[in-house]
């Protein structure tokens, strides 16, 4: 009687009712998840703006005409205001939106390579500490308390001023300061998949420590990867901003949006938008890739939100 | 809790050791320190008198050393520009940002803790969005954009605020709004994620179960364990305020350690500079060191043991 | 008859999740007297958990309770707002639940859990409180009583934890305790001793006692009443003796196929096993809910909803289109093979 074949009974099990298609559940993530979708949108017009800067900006960023100099933008009243400059000048005549198209350049360069910098060094040392455990771990939680304990704003103007400002020594900088999220984060990330089986299966086959990592560890951690790596270059592009405001960054006459805000400082009484204009672009491009990193995240690990 | 106490310093000094290396090793980043600090007309003959006066011809682990035994004595060498021992400079100084730090630091936490709460209660209710909207524009803000914007509105349009200084204490309004909304999301997320979680966890059901009224369960049994990380977390940003009060201090003209970091930065005081980046870092090292005490002693797992 | 402590006719607990609505109770109806123990036996999540806690209205947000009758003590306990809800909970009605080890709160002594249970309900002072909880914490058979106030949670094994739970819910003598798998997350030897404790409990205090388990074991030693549970309904309810010596559903007897039996079950015998997973709850289901594992499924079980109706004697009842003698000859040849 045990031998009695079960019958389905047309009742669908749970699997596939709670199931549907891979592809289809991310479709709905993605798409149900709004600021996923404006944080890609708005990064990538501020990308395509900073690589095609020399073709749609109305002038030339260097160009300084004294001559029509603090014209403000077209939504001010008064004689001066023309649809030459739709975002007016700044104090040395220069064309303000075209300095706003240039900056996105330097924002998102900087950015991106200090990131880079910063994701190597912090994601080295964040998978050697899950992996191997023990003395390294030890040894990378130190390093990294260490890191943590000195003042990143006040080290990097030290250390700029000390050697002197220039794009890739402000890129270096950041970059050897920031890492400290990546190392945090891909050291829990890694100590979680290497007790996994499929882990100890490919240690018992004989792969190779590197192997093991690049083939198996690797792939488990890159989403957390990529939402750590878009914060950290928001975070990079903040700290910029901050040192070129602060004078120590990226040096006149390059349009840096941080050095915009604090060329325009002194003349907070009379014209605020010169620095309404490039603090707002700088908020909106970390606001974009903020949300790009949130939605990453939600979209890819739902059970880890907060 | 002894053993772990004693484990904890001891981190802690290995720490502040290595963070006196990095900040002595400051010297020499320019290259040839006679040469950063020699006047650019100076002759080898000048340059070699610097090296001898300022003790750079001896051997860098003697100078370290010699450096480190002073610090560790309260001498933190003498400012070049400013001509007083750096130690004296800064203590000066230091209260106002300290001063600073705390309303920061106050301001943050009574934003940031009632939200987080709040926003766990009732999880995708109007309060929540409200918070995740703080949170996400509070991390997308450049601290100095913030801070001139305020001037802009509050103390030059609407005249409400004075804009620079310290003479009373709504000039530190703004500089504090502005230094502590930048840590607001942190604290606020970690709230938020941590009442979740213990929200939904057994011993809440069981303090229901027990029949104890929503209020009891909330601040007797969910707030403190969701509370702990917080502790630690804000005294880590308490430190990363100090840091990060150069940007404030600089704005606002606060006449306190995050300006002075500046000015001498401006000056090229090589002494200042060290003194305050090893007084900073070390004051950090013991806020971590003190809040992880602390949790030590809110959490009878690791107190009791 | 004797008054019953609890009644309970037709609850249903709808949960919404984002597919659609989960029916995970339907139509359960029980009642429990003075001193009864009544045992729901059921596999993980077929909704026994579920039914413990809205009986104590501790469902998550989600969750939609209705009843055509639930009282305790003959107070309606449908419509009561949270305040007067929390006034009967701990104080009328106690739970015990499945985790000793995360139950308790860990930033807080046991004594301070324990005497607050009796303070919020009971008008003591704090050291009446505490001595309550030092009797009982000696009645559940914990030495040093007075010393363990003072310690943590972390500090006590499981079946300790345990212990300092069930006295937990005798701070203020309840009617009624539920006890939700009260021993599945401890060690077999442990499980047997906090069984006979609950037990002992029951006929001291004179409680009524709802247990709710996977384990054919404890309800076979404990229980007056069995109701097994499948999908949501009750499939099979009656007294120990009838479910036991009459199993009238398929899955009652598939069940107790599961179980060795000592002197019966021959060595190197196959134990049973009930073949296919629980049905998804999802949406209305207009079936047997247990034809889809069902060995004797037709047409006749696909075509509505089953009743519960009475097998050998009317306190019987079973929800199966099939006569009850038919399966009880069934499990008897299964057993035998």
């Amino acid at each position: 009687m045990a031998n009695v074949s079960i019958t389905r009974a047309g009742i669908p099990t749970a699997e596939e009712i709670l199931e549907p298609a891979p592809g289809a559940v991310l479709r709905r993530r993605i798409f149900g998840n709004t600021g996923l979708i404006i944080g890609a949108t708005v990064l990538l017009i501020i990308v395509l703006v900073a690589l095609f800067a020399d073709f749609i900006s109305p002038g030339d960023p260097y160009d300084q005409v004294l001559s029509r100099k603090l014209i403000p933008p077209i939504w001010h009243d008064g004689a001066k205001v023309t649809w030459d400059h739709p975002l007016g000048t700044d104090a040395l005549g220069r064309d303000y939106l075209t300095r706003l198209f240039y900056g996105a350049r330097i924002s998102l360069f900087i950015g991106f390579a200090a990131m880079i910098i910063s994701g190597i060094i912090g994601t080295t040392l964040g998978v050697m500490a899950g992996y191997f455990g023990g003395r390294v771990d030890m040894v990378v939680n130190f390093i990294l308390t260490t890191r943590l304990s000195l003042p990143v704003v006040l080290v990097a103007l030290a250390v700029v001023s000390l050697i002197g400002s220039s794009l890739t020594v402000v890129i270096w900088v950041l970059g050897l300061l920031i890492w400290d999220r990546f190392a945090v984060v891909m050291r829990s990330a890694t100590q979680q998949i290497r007790n996994l089986e499929f882990v100890s299966a490919a240690q018992a086959l004989g792969c190779s420590t590197p192997r093991i990592i690049l083939s198996e560890i690797m792939p488990n951690i890159a989403n957390h990867l990529i939402v750590v790596a878009t914060l950290e270059m928001a975070h990079a592009i903040l700290l910029e901003a901050a040192l070129s405001f602060l004078g120590l960054g990226v040096q006149p006459p390059e349009p840096s949006w941080g050095l915009m805000v604090a060329e325009a400082k002194g003349l907070i009484f009379f014209d605020a938008w010169l620095i309404g204009i490039p603090g707002a672009a700088i908020f909106i491009l970390v606001l974009a890739i903020n949300l790009l990193g949130d939605g990453i995240r939600d979209v890819t690990a739902p059970e880890n939100r907060n | 809790m002894l053993a772990y106490a004693l484990k904890r310093l001891g981190i802690a000094l290995l720490v502040a050791l290595t963070v006196s290396i990095i900040t002595f090793s400051m010297v020499y980043l320019p290259g040839d320190p006679a040469m950063a600090l020699a006047p650019e007309s100076a002759s080898q003959e000048d340059i070699e008198h610097i090296r001898r006066v300022y003790g750079f011809d001896r051997p860098i682990l003697v100078q370290y050393f010699d450096w480190l035994v002073n610090a560790v004595q309260g001498d933190f060498g003498h400012s070049h520009y400013l001509n007083e021992p750096a130690a004296n400079v800064i203590f000066d100084r230091l209260p106002t940002t300290m001063l600073l730090g705390a309303c920061a630091i106050t301001f943050a936490l009574l934003l940031s803790i009632p939200l987080g709460v709040l926003a766990a209660i009732r999880p995708n209710s109007i309060i929540d969005r409200i918070a995740l909207t703080i949170a996400v524009v509070g991390q997308a803000m450049p601290t100095f954009w913030f801070a001139l914007t305020m001037m802009l509105w509050f103390g030059i349009t609407w005249r409400l605020l004075p804009i620079t200084g310290t003479a009373s204490w709504k000039n530190f309004i703004m500089p504090a709004v502005a230094l502590g909304y930048y840590v607001t999301p942190g604290v606020m997320r970690l709230t938020r994620a941590g009442m979740l979680d213990v929200l939904a966890s057994d011993y809440i059901r069981t303090a229901r179960a027990k029949g104890l009224r929503p209020m009891r369960v909330l601040f007797k049994h969910a707030l403190r364990n969701a509370i702990l990380p917080v502790v630690s977390l804000a005294a880590v940003q308490f430190g990363f305020m100090l840091g990060g009060s150069i940007v404030i201090e600089t704005i606002f003209a606060i006449n306190g350690l995050g300006f002075l970091a500046w000015e001498s930065i401006q000056r090229a005081d090589l002494p200042m500079m060290q003194a305050i980046v090893l007084v900073l870092s070390v004051f950090y090292i013991a806020l971590t060191l003190l809040a992880d005490l602390l949790n030590a002693f809110l959490d009878p797992r690791i107190r009791v043991s | 008859m004797v008054k019953p402590i609890l009644e309970v006719e037709n609850l249903c607990v709808d949960i919404d999740v984002p597919s659609g609505v989960l029916s995970a109770v339907q139509n359960v109806s029980f009642s429990v007297a003075k001193g009864e123990t009544l045992c729901i036996v059921g596999e993980s999540g077929c909704g026994k958990s579920i039914t413990a806690l809205s009986l104590m209205n501790l469902l998550p947000k989600t969750a939609n309770r209705s009843a055509d009758k639930l009282t305790l003590d003959e107070r309606d306990l449908r419509g009561l707002r949270e305040r007067e809800m929390s006034n009967i909970r701990g104080d009328q009605m106690a739970m015990i639940f499945q985790e000793p080890m995360t139950s308790l709160n860990p930033t807080y002594t046991i004594g301070n859990q324990l005497e607050e249970a009796m303070r919020r309900h009971r008008d003591v002072s704090a050291s009446e409180a505490r001595d309550r909880a030092v009797f009982l914490l000696e009645k559940v058979g914990i030495t040093g009583a007075r010393g363990r106030l003072g310690q943590y949670p972390h500090q006590l094994s499981g079946g300790l934890r345990q212990r300092v739970m069930i006295a937990m819910s005798l701070m203020c003598e309840p009617a009624l305790i539920l006890a939700d798998e009260p021993t599945t997350a401890l060690d077999v030897t442990i499980q047997a001793q906090i069984l006979h404790l609950l037990a002992d409990i029951r006929d001291e205090f004179e409680t009524s006692l709802i247990l709710i388990t996977h384990d054919l074991g404890i309800v076979a030693r404990v229980a007056d009443r069995v109701a097994v549970m499948y999908a949501g309904e009750f499939v099979e309810t009656g007294t120990a003796e009838q479910v036991f010596n009459a199993p009238s559903h398929p899955y009652t007897q598939g069940l107790l196929r599961c179980i060795p039996i000592p002197g019966k079950t021959k060595r190197g015998a196959h134990l049973g096993a009930i073949p296919g997973i629980v049905p998804n709850l999802v949406g209305k289901m207009d079936t047997c809910h247990f034809a889809s594992r069902c060995p004797y499924v037709d047409d006749k079980c696909l075509s509505g909803p089953v009743d519960l109706r009475a097998a050998f004697e009317a306190s019987h009842q079973y929800r199966c289109v099939l006569s009850p003698k038919v399966c009880a000859g069934n499990l008897k040849s299964g057993t035998a093979a």
